[in-house]
C-alpha cells in the first residue's frame, strides 16, 4: 500500500504535516481529502507557490493548537483563496 | 437527523465549507471537479482501510472482542479509538467457510468510512450498486472472486441507519502472528466483500 506521491504533501514536514498511520497520510472524512485536493488546486492554478499555502497553514495551526488538523487546513485554505480572490 | 437513506440531511458545516470553495473554484475555472476526484481517489486505496484492519487483527486474536464486535460493531471499533458520528451504526458481519458478504450501498455511497476510509470508485459505480443486489455471484467473479456454489452470498444494504463492515476469515498459515503481521494482510476488499483473503 504505498503512497502516490504527492509533492506538495512532501514538502510538509514539521508540525504542518499531515496526521499519518504507519507513514500513510490518514483521512477521518470525504472533506478532508477533497480539501487537501483543492489546496493543491488552488496553488498549481495560480501565480501562488504552494510556500503560500504551507505559510498559512502553520498559521492557522499556530493560531489554535487544539483545532483539529484538516479544521486548520480548511482555515489556510479559505483564507488563501480569498487572497486569490482579492489578487 | 435524517429519516432518509443519505447520511444526514445537513452537511456539517465544515464539509459545506469545501464544498462551497470547490464551487466557486470551479467556477472561476481554476480547478475542475475531475482533478480534484483524481487526486482524492490517489489516496482511496491507501488509507483509512488501515482502522478497519485493526479491528479486523483484533478480533482473529481475542474472541471476546470478536464477540463485542459481532454484538455491538460501533462500541467495539470504539473501544480502538476508531468512530464519530460516521461509525455509530456499524454492524460487523462475519465471513464463515460457508457464508460470504458484501457491502453495497444501492441508492447512493453509504460508506463505514471511519474503519474503510474513503469508498473506491466502483463502489460508487452505478453498475456496481445494481448489479450487486441483482446477480452479486457473477459480478464478484467478474472482479476477481469466484465463489463456489456451496457458498451463500449475503449483500448487505448500507443506510443512514445502518453501516456494515465484513469481518473476513483469517487465513490459513497465520497462527501464532502477531496483531501487528495480521492487520498488515487484512485488505479493504475483504472487508468491503468483493475479495476474501
Amino acid at each position: 500500500m504505498s503512497e502516490r506521491p504527492v509533492p506538495e504533501l512532501a514538502a510538509l514536514q514539521g508540525p504542518e504535516a499531515p496526521p499519518r498511520r504507519n507513514g500513510e497520510v490518514v483521512f477521518d472524512a470525504p472533506w478532508q481529502g477533497r480539501a487537501l485536493a483543492l489546496a493543491i488546486a488552488l496553488t498549481r492554478g495560480t501565480d501562488l507557490g504552494w510556500d503560500s499555502f504551507r505559510s498559512r497553514l502553520m498559521a492557522a495551526i499556530d493560531a489554535d493548537r487544539d483545532r483539529p488538523y484538516w479544521e486548520s487546513w480548511v482555515e489556510a485554505l479559505e483564507d488563501l483563496a480569498r487572497a486569490v480572490e482579492a489578487a | 437527523m435524517s429519516g432518509g437513506h443519505h447520511h444526514t440531511a445537513e452537511p456539517a458545516p465544515i464539509e459545506r465549507r469545501v464544498a462551497a470553495l470547490e464551487e466557486a473554484m470551479v467556477s472561476r475555472g481554476l480547478t475542475t471537479t475531475e482533478f480534484i476526484d483524481a487526486v482524492v481517489q490517489a489516496y482511496e486505496n491507501d488509507i483509512g482501510p488501515m482502522n478497519g484492519a485493526e479491528v479486523v487483527a483484533r478480533a482473529w486474536t481475542d474472541p471476546d472482542y470478536k464477540d463485542r464486535l459481532l454484538a455491538d460493531g460501533a462500541a467495539a471499533i470504539a473501544e480502538l479509538g476508531f468512530g464519530g458520528p460516521e461509525g455509530e451504526h456499524l454492524v460487523v458481519v462475519e465471513n464463515t467457510e460457508t457464508v460470504h458478504n458484501v457491502i453495497v450501498c444501492t441508492l447512493c455511497s453509504c460508506y463505514p468510512w471511519p474503519v474503510l476510509g474513503l469508498p473506491p470508485g466502483w463502489y460508487k459505480s452505478h453498475a456496481y450498486r445494481s448489479r450487486m443486489v441483482r446477480e452479486p455471484r457473477v459480478l464478484l467473479a467478474e472482479m476477481g472472486l469466484e465463489l463456489g456454489p456451496q457458498m451463500e452470498i449475503q449483500v448487505w444494504d448500507s443506510s443512514a441507519e445502518v453501516r456494515y463492515m465484513v469481518l473476513p476469515q483469517r487465513p490459513e498459515g497465520t497462527e501464532g502472528w502477531s496483531e501487528e503481521s495480521l492487520a498488515a494482510v487484512v485488505t479493504r476488499d475483504s472487508m468491503v466483500g468483493a475479495a476474501r483473503l
